[in-house]
């Protein structure tokens, strides 16, 4: 499962690594959604899959999962969705003022 | 346990919740904002007395103790650049007070400017690198609304990068605790610095600093510069100043705090990395602030330049070095800021940054002038202001230690940062006036007073070099000595 | 374009109702099972979100007529006060106690002080979320 986990992940990075170079920009802000869930993909599994009960109280085993890393991603997930918002409605804007959404014509000021 | 400790979050955070109800009053926000930071720097001078007496304070919130809970820690390194935020970001206010104008004031600038205090002061506390990720976010989220507010077209340009690379490097970073947890099981600086002690750092766990080194690199403006330029020379003046003396400085923050604390066993791999990039960043720096002839484009590759004299204090890793590290980081907020306030004063009165448009400031604005060169001087590091003792402590460990093409980089560098600062005084300044009275923007009024502020704290610097150096010595001990940290952080571990 | 959403708007005015109810179910759940205050306050904003979807925004602003920005910073506040109150008494910022209190006819419940505290974080995550819809499909 792991493994699995691990081939996924990259594919999302791979994926979102494409979708950010690309010139379009609503591509740009996908792009960066993918990543962000190949990077808590990868998180999760390095913290380690299902090794247990969920740890909360009344349950009882032996082994119970670490619940941090699921606290980690959480919070991530959170941050991540802000962030994305953000940048949506900041491209969003950014088309309607300057007129493109090609990055290619959004170098650097003329006079320089 | 220490309940101050927490104070300074949670006063920027409840003041910036609370304007979020008077948005419309503007009066009422600049009182508050006023007061936040006054208090802040209260709080701040307070806890570094305790820590001065009583050695590092810690918080375990919520009662939970670490390595499980969230503890927060302030040690002298995080409080005196916490109290160099504070002194800059209340100038940074005052000066925005009369230039940044009511279009902007009235969405929501200060609640976000407290939200970005929020996550800087967090930074710099945090006892883990999960809550580190956290407050570098709400710092960066701040940072982008305080960008792009306004909405002009360059603004939203250049936030644009600002932002993508930002998110992006914000991924790495949650990558690089992902292998972090996995390898050691812990993310608590104290706790995981034990624990990669007891085992050795061995090559898996030097790449993952590498890795982390990376993402602070691209925060803190290390060699990954590229966005650093555009981004600072968009917002209004007052708003760049802050960026300029804070943003990068919790990137170096991070470096330093992980780079002595955890990843200190391999200084020949590490550590000569650091030099190296130190090096590049000054030079590219450097041909940057020679080469424009624009006054924000000297300034901000003056920010790139200043980040790399630093880490020069890391790369050679003893305590006088860090020491001298800790004080040109907090010489540099105050200067940079200093000359970022000044620089918009030029831009203000004349109208265009271009430093072939400008001339002959001097014959009506005297102190502007002469502030500027007061700010030049120190920055270039000329005794007795406040560049010279950390320029020197560096200098010294560096050739102390052997890392001559550093020290020669470093030398050459800080010239070149003379002739660029120089450049612009010389051109702005001297010569023939241009500019009589009635054709200048803007008034003055009100807006050399908090640059007269950071003048005398650059004088104070300098001149009162022998008081701060207690604290510089104090702060540069807990990042020698491991130890004292962890000590402090998990006092029951044997 | 005039469209015909009759069944969308019936559904929706019962339907949110139901997901209100389960939003408290998890809030109040929270405490010791799955649940809370972050999952109860994106259960309320999807529930709102339904109605502005099923019905414009004029007729929901005239039902609901709150300003969520202003939520935003009542949830945030809240939540911050109760680690205050902590602080105040002298424990570690955001600590947190419990009491069991007996009711009359309700009998013997558990009163917990993370009960506000959650409450505030459900306040922040209904006006966050609702803010940044909003705000995009303000002016599409």
């Amino acid at each position: 499962m792991e493994i699995l986990m691990s081939v996924l992940a990259g594919v999302l990075f791979m994926a979102g690594t494409y979708l950010v170079l690309a010139k379009s920009l609503i591509r740009i802000v996908l792009g960066t959604a993918v990543l962000g869930h190949g990077a808590l993909l990868l998180l999760l599994t390095m913290g380690g899959l299902k090794t247990g009960a969920p740890p909360i109280l009344g349950i009882e085993s032996t082994a119970y999962t670490d619940p941090l890393p699921q606290a980690l991603i959480l919070t991530a997930i959170v941050i991540n969705f802000g962030v994305l918002g953000f940048f949506l409605v900041l491209a969003y804007r950014s088309y309607q003022e300057l007129g493109t959404d090609d990055m290619e014509q959004l170098r650097g000021t003329e006079d320089e | 346990m220490n309940n101050l400790v927490i104070l300074p979050i949670v006063i920027p955070l409840l003041a910036g919740v609370a304007l979020i109800f008077f948005r419309k009053q503007i009066r009422v926000q600049r009182y508050v904002t006023t007061l936040s930071l006054l208090l802040l720097a209260v709080v701040t001078m307070v806890l570094i007395q305790q820590v001065s007496d009583a050695g590092t304070q810690t918080l375990n919130l919520g009662g939970w103790d670490p390595p499980f809970g969230i503890v927060l820690v302030a040690d002298m390194f995080a409080l005196l650049l916490m109290l160099a935020t504070v002194i800059v970001a209340f100038c940074c206010v005052l000066y925005g007070f009369r230039t940044i104008g009511e279009a902007r004031e009235k969405h929501y600038l200060y609640p976000f400017i407290h939200f970005l205090l929020v996550g800087v002061m967090g930074s710099f506390l945090t006892g883990d690198l999960f809550n580190l990720f956290v407050f570098f976010e709400v710092m960066l989220l701040a940072s982008y609304i305080l960008v792009s507010l306004g909405g002009t077209k360059d603004q939203l340009r250049e936030s644009l990068k600002y932002v993508l690379i930002n998110i992006v490097s914000s991924m790495f970073f949650l990558v690089a605790i992902g292998y972090l947890y996995a390898i050691t099981g812990t993310l608590n600086f104290a706790d995981l610095s034990m624990r990669i002690a007891e085992t050795g750092q061995d090559g898996l766990i030097t790449t993952v600093a590498i890795f982390l080194l990376l993402v602070f690199a691209i925060k803190a403006a290390l060699l990954m510069y590229f966005w650093l330029p555009g981004a600072y020379v968009v917002p209004p003046m007052a708003i760049s100043a802050m960026f300029a003396a804070l943003l990068t400085k919790v990137g170096i923050y991070a470096i330093f705090r992980t780079f002595t604390l955890i990843f200190y066993h391999e200084p020949a791999v590490t550590h000569q990395l650091i030099a190296w990039l130190g090096i590049l960043t000054m030079i590219f720096g450097a041909i940057g602030a020679v080469a424009y002839w624009d006054v924000r484009k000297i300034l901000a590759y003056n920010v790139v330049i200043a980040v790399g004299f630093i880490f020069a204090g890391l790369a050679v890793f003893t305590e006088v070095a860090l020491a001298g590290s800790i004080y040109y980081l907090m010489h540099d907020m105050v200067v940079k800021a200093l000359l970022f306030l000044l620089g918009g004063v030029m831009i203000g009165l004349t109208g265009t940054d271009q430093l072939r448009k400008m001339s002959g400031m001097i014959r009506n604005h005297a102190a502007l002038g002469w502030m500027f060169f007061l700010a030049a001087l120190a920055l270039a590091g000329i005794p007795p202001l406040s560049g010279f003792i950390g320029k020197l402590l560096i200098l010294q460990g560096a050739i102390g230690e052997g890392f001559y093409i550093l020290a020669a980089v470093g030398l050459v560098t800080s010239l070149m940062v003379l002739y660029s600062v120089m450049k612009i005084f010389m051109n702005g300044f001297w010569g023939e006036n241009q500019l009589s009275v009635e054709d200048e923007r803007m008034s003055t009024r009100g807006l050399l007073f908090p640059c007269a502020i950071l003048a005398t704290i650059t004088v104070g610097l300098g001149l009162g070099v022998e008081w701060v150096n207690v604290y510089a010595l104090q702060a540069a001990e807990v990042l020698n000595n491991p130890q004292l940290y962890i000590e402090a952080v998990l006092p029951n571990a044997d | 374009m005039k469209t015909n959403d009759v069944i969308l708007q019936t559904i929706a005015s019962v339907a949110a109702f139901i997901i209100l109810a389960f939003a408290a179910y998890l809030f109040f759940a929270g405490h010791h099972e799955p649940g809370g205050g972050f999952i109860g306050g994106l259960v309320i904003a999807s529930a709102l979100v339904l109605l502005y979807i099923a019905f414009d925004m004029e007729t929901v602003e005239k039902g609901i007529p709150v300003d969520y920005k202003i939520l935003t910073g009542i949830g945030i506040g809240l939540s911050l006060l109760t680690g205050v109150g902590a602080m105040v008494l002298g424990y570690p910022f955001l600590s947190h106690t419990y009491e069991y209190v007996d009711f009359p006819f309700f009998g013997e419940i558990e009163l917990a002080t993370s009960l506000l505290f959650e409450a505030g974080v459900s306040l922040a995550v209904v006006g966050a979320i609702l803010t940044i819809i909003l705000s995009i499909s303000e002016d599409v």
